[in-house]
């Protein structure tokens, strides 16, 4: 499913509501997980999972074309942990 | 601290060690001062906010994305939202595992897992502004 058919889902379920509003709608959702990480703050959905970022150190690497060693500086990478329930639900037996 | 992270890192040269300790530092603390917390409830009030549905409609959206999204995956979908990331349904082969406090090995069965995939541009925003040399 990729996010156009999302908001054609929702849209359909919708009826009063504009697709320009669901639109607006998953995109503010989104967009507020991303700033949230950016801030540093966790995003935690009961059943579904938990969005949080990990810091990695700076590091001595390696262009691994040429060998030649370069610095890379610390970064934060986003991390995201499955929910209980939808670990569940992906083993639950289908039908 | 910093003794031991020089002890720790021996082959490193000192300056580098201890640049990298500062900025470790300094990261701690922006995430301790960041280190909230978001749930439903905080999704619920910016759609409020930004779409000027009722509190109680945005939540149920909030709720149905959600809903969407999980089932989607439940079937075995990859979902992928553009500009934010992907979620991947992965199928796990059969493994041998080990209790680590009793050492006793215990068959792990063949399960499917999901992993999330942070596109480029969700990377990009997160590191934006923070810590570059």
């Amino acid at each position: 499913m990729i996010k156009s058919e999302l908001v054609q889902k929702i849209a359909e379920a919708n009826p009063h509501l504009y697709q320009r509003d669901v639109e607006n709608i998953i995109e503010a959702i989104l967009d507020e997980i991303t700033m949230a990480l950016a801030r540093g703050d966790r995003v935690e959905l009961r059943g579904f999972g938990a969005f949080s970022v990990k810091s990695r150190p700076a590091r001595m690497g390696r262009n691994p074309r040429t060998g030649e060693q370069v610095r890379v500086s610390e970064k934060v990478v986003p991390y995201f942990k499955t929910g209980k329930e939808m670990r569940d639900r992906l083993n639950a037996p289908r039908r | 601290m910093s003794i031991s992270r020089r002890l720790l890192t021996p082959g490193l040269p000192t300056n580098i060690v201890e640049i990298q300790m500062d900025r470790t530092a300094e990261k701690r603390g922006a995430l301790m001062a960041g280190g909230k917390t978001l749930t439903r409830a905080d999704l619920s009030e910016v759609v409020y906010q930004k779409v000027g549905l009722s509190r109680t409609e945005s939540a149920a959206l909030v709720e149905l994305v959600l809903k969407e999204i999980s089932e989607s995956l439940a079937r075995g979908e990859h979902v992928k939202l553009s500009s934010f990331g992907s979620f991947i349904v992965r199928s796990k082969g059969r493994r041998i595992g080990r209790n680590p406090k009793t050492g006793e090995e215990v068959p792990i069965e063949p399960r499917r897992v999901m992993v999330f995939k942070p596109s480029n541009i969700m990377k990009a925003r997160i590191n934006d502004g923070k810590a570059r040399s």
